[in-house]
């Protein structure tokens, strides 16, 4: 699907805009008025960006914990993600969920999911109720490599063949599950071939760096479940450029690594592609960034006036209030 | 004696076992080329080498059940789960198998195995990372529960966990790692199974354990300045449960209350506050007080988390309510 100058721009100023996020959001971090946890999408950004430039609205997503950019990408305001990270009421979880959960139901965006794993079975599930309701949707799952390893995984996975459920599995492999390396953790050095051990169709976008890539290989993805022919494997290739989430030592990677990757930000390799290519000139692509700066500023202005969540309401959501 | 932290006591204890037996070895995320996710076993991995430092995939029922397995067959394995919350992915392991083997074999087999667990919560990480489920694990006749409060007990209880030949479930809690506290120097050893009253007094007994140990302790020293002579008795295993301490002191004060971080319902203070009406009936002078945490998901916000944590006022007010 070739995209027109106004798209290339959308999704150029998504990823921008997940960047900016995520660079406030340390730095927020470091000044304390983030708390918790705090994993970074940095470096990830055109794996997201495209999966879900790709989805319709009946198709649900769903991902694990390194959430801010997939949010992002399904419609949540910066304003929202803003919001959450700093706990207050007028976040997308009214201030509950924290960086880590992150949903927008009203999307189709289940979230956020802080057990490595534990949101494959439940996207089983909710494939199931649109295979069950006769609906049309694709569930699209998100997880790392790392949650390969997990035995959730392999439960999801074999019972989405096993009653051909309407599910995208999405393996983002950033190459490291903490700061274990694949290779030390996975017994199959690809994380599709997991995939082939329960019979499932599947591929591997070998370039996550470049979201036309990412595109190219998840349209087909996306087309085989849709048309009814059961669930889809793809693993992306990628790899994050800070650490596994805020505090975390790097000890286990030298710094030449991320260096060389770096060379392959997926920002800057869109933003050569579309200037070289004539979509767009410097000058837009100038003024996306901007606007994104502007747009983070405002959410944390926003997010930092909001209001916090009132005390005595404290026990609220515990459960579902009867009609 | 010198005041260390108990990171270090913990680290002091896994490290001389470690020496003193070669069948002892740690498997785990994280233990190894990260050094801990809490930094309890830094520098670890470069002194004892990969055999005996393990890092595993994020497979937690598989790092406990294989901890088990290596148990059956004559080492002495360390399973450490990275938090408490994450257990409940090895439920069957930790409650169903290592518990159940010596008994249902007619003794014929036995699991010295060790399984380390960071409870608590109190650092903004959401309802899925924060709880303190300890009782939970207490259920179960043929596991020891052991959760200690002090620096000096971490490290004399760990060292008799790792020679026990029972699996043990060792609780530590993620904001006591900075407590200070003195250890005697040299070998040092404390009993499996015994309660110990951590400072004297005469009015109330106050029971508690872990990180309701040192806010009971702080509890008991500002009841002082009031004229409240707080007798604080700390629990340090949940299962064997030693009532002795507590009913000896209780017999004495006629008054208690029993400060636990989990939640009320079902939890080590019901526990306790039946067995004291069970054994001591004819020395009650008033109803025994429970403090604990608000029954909620534990919500990511600062303040809701903080009003729904047990905080020092809360015990210093149950004390004053039951006199
Ligand atoms: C069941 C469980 N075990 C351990 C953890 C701690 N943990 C959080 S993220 C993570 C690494 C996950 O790696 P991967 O799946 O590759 O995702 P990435 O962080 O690289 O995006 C671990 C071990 C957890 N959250 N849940
Ligand atoms: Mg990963």
């Amino acid at each position: 699907m070739t995209l027109k100058k106004k798209e290339h721009l959308e999704l150029y100023r998504q990823m921008v805009l997940i960047r900016r996020i995520e660079q406030r959001a340390a730095e927020l971090y470091q000044e304390g008025l983030i708390g918790g946890f705090l994993h970074l999408y940095i470096g990830q950004e055109a794996v997201s960006t495209g999966i879900v430039s790709l989805r319709k609205p009946v198709d649900r997503v769903i991902t694990a914990y390194r959430d801010h950019g997939v949010a992002i990408n399904c419609g949540i305001s910066a304003k929202e993600v803003m919001a959450e990270l700093l706990g207050k009421a007028t976040g997308i979880s009214k201030g509950r969920g924290g960086s880590m959960h992150m949903a927008d139901v009203s999307k189709n965006y289940w979230g956020g999911h802080a057990i490595v794993g534990a949101h494959l079975p439940l996207a089983a599930g909710m494939a199931l109720g649109d295979q069950y309701n006769g609906n049309d949707g694709v569930t699209i799952c998100m997880f790392g490599d790392g949650a390969t390893n997990i035995g959730f995984f392999h439960e999801a996975v074999n019972l989405s063949k096993v009653w051909d459920l309407p599910v995208l599995w999405i393996c983002e492999n950033n190459q490291y599950g903490m700061g274990t390396t694949v290779k030390r953790a996975s017994a199959v050095e690809q994380m599709r071939q997991k995939a082939e051990g329960y019979n499932i169709p599947n591929a591997r976008c070998e370039d996550g760096m470049d979201i036309l890539k990412v595109r190219e290989a998840v349209e087909p993805a996306l087309e085989h479940v849709r048309s009814g022919k059961g669930p889809f494997f793809l693993e992306i290739m990628t790899y994050r450029f800070e650490g596994h989430s805020m505090g975390d030592p790097e000890r286990y990677r030298e710094k030449d690594e991320v260096q060389t990757w770096e060379k392959t930000d997926p920002i800057g390799v869109y933003n050569r592609y579309l200037v070289k290519q004539e979509i767009a000139t410097k000058a837009n692509l100038d003024k996306v960034e901007t606007d994104a700066e502007a747009e983070v500023v405002e959410a944390i202005e926003f997010a930092i006036e909001s209001p916090e969540p009132a005390l005595d309401t404290l026990h609220d959501y515990t459960y579902v209030e009867a009609a | 004696m010198p005041a260390i932290t108990m990171r270090q006591a913990i680290s002091d204890a896994l490290w001389e076992e470690m020496e003193r037996d070669e069948k002892v070895f740690i498997m785990g995320e994280e233990v190894g080329v990260w050094g801990g996710t809490y930094a309890v076993t830094k520098g670890f991995y470069d002194h004892f080498g990969e055999k005996r430092v393990r890092d595993a995939p994020i497979a937690e029922a598989v790092i406990v059940g294989a901890g088990i397995g290596a148990a059956l067959v004559g080492l002495r394995p360390i399973s450490e789960l990275m938090t408490i919350n994450f257990a409940f992915v090895a439920m069957d392991h930790i409650v169903n198998e290592a518990p159940k083997l010596h008994a249902m074999f007619g003794g014929q087999m036995k699991v010295p195995l060790v399984i380390r667990a960071v409870s608590g919560g109190g650092r903004q990480l959401g309802a899925t990372h924060s709880q303190t489920p300890d009782a939970i694990f207490a259920h179960f006749p043929g596991l020891t529960v052991i959760a200690p409060g002090t620096p000096a007990d971490a490290k004399g209880l760990l060292k008799s966990a790792i020679r026990s030949d029972n699996p043990v479930l060792f609780i530590e809690n993620a904001l006591l790692y900075q407590a200070r506290g003195e250890v005697p120097e040299g070998e040092h050893l404390v009993p499996i199974g015994e309660s110990k009253v951590q400072r004297e007094g005469s009015d109330v007994t106050l029971v508690s354990y872990s990180s309701m140990l040192q806010t009971s302790l702080k509890a008991a020293e500002q009841l002082e300045k009031e004229g409240i002579s707080v007798e604080v008795v700390d629990l340090r295993c949940l299962r064997p449960l030693d009532m002795g301490p507590v009913v000896e002191s209780f017999k004495k004060t006629n008054r208690a209350v029993i400060a636990e971080e989990g939640w009320g319902s079902y939890g080590v203070g019901s526990e306790v506050a039946t067995r004291l009406y069970e054994e001591a009936f004819d020395y009650v002078d008033a109803p025994i007080k429970r403090v604990n945490q608000q029954e909620v998901p534990l919500p990511y916000n600062r303040a809701l988390e903080h009003s729904a944590l047990p905080q020092l006022a809360d015990v210093v007010a149950a004390v004053k309510e039951v006199l």
